[in-house]
C-alpha cells in the first residue's frame, strides 16, 4: 500500500473533522437564545458580574475566537458544562460510552457474520434457500430500526419473554443479555443489505472468466470459492459493510430510546429535547469524529483489498 | 459518425425509453402501493371515518371492533382515521427532502462535470467533506439548535443526503459529456446551459428519477425516525413516526395494534419505493 494514498487519507480526515467541527460549533453559535441567561438560570445579573462571566467565557470574543478556544478545550477532552446537570459534559459523555460503543460492536458484528455468510450461502446456492432470502431481505433492507425494536420486543419480550425490553443490565452477561435485542434490531436493515450485496457479488464474480478458467482447469471447488471467487468478491463486501457500520453509530441513537439504554444517543435526544446545548455540541462532534473515523478505515482497507486504488486509479 | 447521426442519438434513445418501459409485476405492486398512499397522502381527511383527534379516554386501547376497525390508541382515539391523516405529514416531508436534494445534487453534480477543472475539484471535495455528517445525527442537531418540527430535519436531510446523489450523478454527467452528440452540439455554438438543460439532464433522467425514487424511501425512515424521538413532527399531529411512538406501551401492555399498524404503514411504504427505485435504476442500466 502507497504511503502516499495514507497521507491523502489523513489530510481529507483533518479537514472533514475541522469543517465538521465548525458546523457544530456555528450550528450552537446561531442557536436563539442568550448563552448568560443559560448560565444564570433567567435571574437577572448585576452588570460586574456580567462582565466577569463574559471573560471567563471568552463571550465578548469574536466567534472565531470562541471558536478557537472551543476546539481546543475540546481536542484536551474539556467540552464544557451541562447546563441541566451543571457537570462536566465529558464526564457525562464517559459515563454513557460504552454502552453506545458496546451496542453498535454488537450490531456490527451480527451484520457482518450473518450478513456474510447468509449472502454468501444464498450467492452460491440457487433455489429455495436463495429466492426465500431475496424476498425477506427485500423487505427488512427497509424496516426502520424502530418498527423492528417494537417488533422484537413483541415477539422476544413479550410473547416468548428470552429477552428483557428495558434497561442496560448488571455485570457483563446481563449486559450482553440486555443489548442482544436492540443489536438486532439496529443490525436487522443493514444485515438484509449486506446479505444482497454479497450475494451478488458472489454471483458476478463466479461469472467471469478467470473462475470459468479456473474451473476447466479442475481446481478444487474449496480453492476455487476461496482464492477466485471471495478474494475478489471481498471488495464490494468491504465497502459494503463499513458504510453500514458507520451508519449504525447515528442509528443508535433510536434503538437506544425504544429499549431505554443509557447511551450517548439517547443522550443526545433528550439534550436536544431540553436544549443542553453544550451536551449536544460535545455528543454531536463525538459521533462525527467517530463516523469520519471508520469511513477512513474502511478506506484503508479498502485499498489493502484493492492496490489499484492506491495506485491512484480509484475503481469506480 | 455524422453531425446529424450524433445529434440524433441523444433523441433515440430518448424515444426508446418510452417505448420500452415495459411493466413487471413488482413494479405494477410497488406503484400501486405509492399511488395508494398518494391518494391517501391528498384525500385523506376525506376518507378518515371520525376525528382523527377526539380523544375518548374511556375506549383507551379498545378494539378493533367493526365500527373501529383498528381499535383505539393509547389516548382513546381512532388509529385508523390517524393513519388516513397522519399519511399527508409521513409523505410530505420525504416529498419535500427528495426535491430538494435531487435539485441541488443534479446542479452540483451537471456544473462540476461541465465546467471540470478547478470547479470540478471544489465541488468534489466540498461534497466529500459533506460526507461525514450522517444524516439522523445531523436532523438531530438541526432540530436542537432550531427547535423540533419538520422544517428543521427536512432541510438537514436535504444536505446530508446530497453527496449521495451528486456523486453517482456526477459520474454519470461525466460519461454523457464525452458523448459525440454533446461535441456536435458545442460544434454547432450551442451554449453550455442549454446542452446540459435540453440534452444532457434530460438523457440523465432515468437516474435521477430511480435515484429520487429510492431516496425517498430512505428520506421516510429517517424522517419517521426523527419524529418518533420527538424532533420532529410534533403531538397531538397525526403523524406515522409519531404515532409508534405514542403507542410504543401498547406494545407491553398487550396492545400492539395501533404501534403495530403505524409502523407497517411506513415499511409498507418504503418497501415499495425501494423496489420500484432499484427496478428502475435496473433498466436505466440495461438500457446504457
Amino acid at each position: 500500500m502507497h504511503l502516499r494514498f495514507v497521507l491523502r487519507r489523513l489530510a481529507m480526515l483533518a479537514v472533514s473533522l475541522l469543517v465538521a467541527s465548525f458546523v457544530i460549533f456555528s450550528a450552537i453559535f446561531l442557536a436563539p437564545g442568550n448563552p448568560i441567561a443559560a448560565l444564570s438560570g433567567g435571574r437577572s445579573l448585576p452588570p460586574e458580574s456580567l462582565r466577569t462571566l463574559e471573560v471567563r467565557y471568552h463571550l465578548d470574543q469574536p466567534f472565531l475566537v470562541q471558536y478557537w478556544y472551543w476546539l481546543s478545550n475540546a481536542v484536551h477532552g474539556n467540552l464544557g458544562l451541562s447546563i441541566t446537570l451543571r457537570e462536566n459534559v465529558s464526564d457525562l459523555i464517559a459515563s454513557r460510552i460504552s454502552t453506545t460503543a458496546g451496542l453498535v460492536l454488537y450490531a456490527s458484528i451480527l451484520i457482518i457474520v450473518l450478513g456474510v455468510s447468509l449472502g454468501i450461502l444464498s450467492g452460491f446456492r440457487p433455489g429455495l434457500l436463495d429466492t426465500s432470502t431475496l424476498v425477506v431481505t427485500a423487505v427488512s433492507a427497509s424496516l426502520p430500526a424502530f418498527v423492528a425494536a417494537i417488533v422484537l420486543i413483541l415477539v422476544f419480550a413479550v410473547q416468548l419473554q428470552w429477552f428483557p425490553s428495558l434497561g442496560n443490565g448488571i455485570g457483563f452477561l446481563d449486559q450482553v443479555r440486555h443489548l442482544t435485542l436492540p443489536a438486532f434490531a439496529l443490525a436487522v436493515s443493514s444485515l438484509a443489505i449486506v446479505a444482497r450485496v454479497t450475494r451478488s457479488a458472489i454471483r458476478e464474480e463466479a461469472r467471469r472468466e478467470h473462475v470459468q478458467t479456473a474451473i476447466s482447469r479442475g481446481i478444487p471447488t474449496a480453492q476455487l470459492i476461496r482464492r477466485h471467487v471471495l478474494r475478489n468478491a471481498a471488495i464490494p463486501i468491504t465497502t459494503i459493510s463499513g458504510i453500514t457500520v458507520a451508519s449504525l453509530i447515528a442509528v443508535a441513537a433510536v434503538v437506544e430510546v425504544v429499549f431505554g439504554l443509557a447511551g450517548l444517543g439517547a443522550y443526545l435526544v433528550q439534550s436536544a429535547q431540553s436544549k443542553d446545548l453544550a451536551v449536544v455540541q460535545g455528543i454531536s462532534l463525538l459521533l462525527v469524529t467517530a463516523f469520519v473515523l471508520v469511513n477512513v478505515l474502511v478506506d484503508v482497507l479498502y485499498a489493502v483489498l484493492d492496490p489499484r486504488v492506491s495506485l491512484g486509479s480509484r475503481a469506480q | 459518425m455524422s453531425v446529424a447521426a450524433g445529434l440524433a442519438a441523444g433523441a433515440v434513445r430518448r424515444y426508446r425509453a418510452g417505448r420500452r418501459f415495459r411493466t413487471s409485476p413488482a413494479i405494477v405492486v410497488s406503484g400501486s402501493v405509492i399511488v395508494a398512499a398518494t391518494v391517501v397522502a391528498v384525500a385523506g381527511p376525506l376518507l378518515a371515518p371520525y376525528n382523527p383527534d377526539l380523544p375518548q379516554l374511556s375506549q383507551y386501547f379498545f378494539g378493533p371492533s367493526p365500527e373501529h376497525l383498528l381499535g383505539f390508541d393509547a389516548s382513546g382515539r381512532d388509529v385508523m382515521s390517524r393513519l388516513l391523516y397522519g399519511a399527508r405529514t409521513s409523505m410530505l416531508g420525504p416529498l419535500a427532502v427528495t426535491l430538494m436534494c435531487m435539485t441541488l445534487g443534479s446542479l452540483l453534480a451537471v456544473t462540476a462535470a461541465w465546467r471540470g477543472g478547478a470547479l470540478d475539484a471544489v465541488i468534489s471535495s466540498g461534497l466529500d467533506i459533506l460526507f461525514a455528517f450522517p444524516g439522523i445525527l445531523l436532523a438531530v442537531l438541526a432540530a436542537a439548535v432550531f427547535g423540533a418540527g419538520l422544517v428543521a430535519p427536512v432541510l438537514a436531510l436535504s444536505v446530508a443526503y446530497t453527496p449521495y446523489v451528486a456523486r453517482v450523478l456526477r459520474g454519470a454527467a461525466l460519461r454523457e459529456r464525452a458523448q459525440l452528440y454533446v461535441a456536435a452540439l458545442e460544434v454547432q455554438g450551442a451554449s453550455g446551459v442549454a446542452i446540459c438543460l435540453r440534452h444532457l439532464i434530460p438523457n440523465l433522467l432515468h437516474l435521477i428519477v430511480a435515484q429520487a425514487t429510492t431516496l425517498f424511501g430512505y428520506a421516510m425512515v429517517d424522517l419517521a425516525a426523527i419524529s418518533f424521538l420527538g424532533l420532529g413532527v410534533q403531538p397531538p399531529n397525526a403523524d406515522w413516526g409519531v404515532m409508534v411512538s405514542e403507542n410504543q406501551q401498547g406494545i407491553i401492555q398487550g396492545f400492539p395494534l395501533p404501534a403495530l399498524a403505524a409502523g407497517i404503514c411506513i415499511v409498507v411504504v418504503v418497501v415499495a419505493f425501494n423496489i420500484l427505485g432499484e427496478r428502475l435504476y435496473e433498466r436505466g442500466e440495461a438500457r446504457q
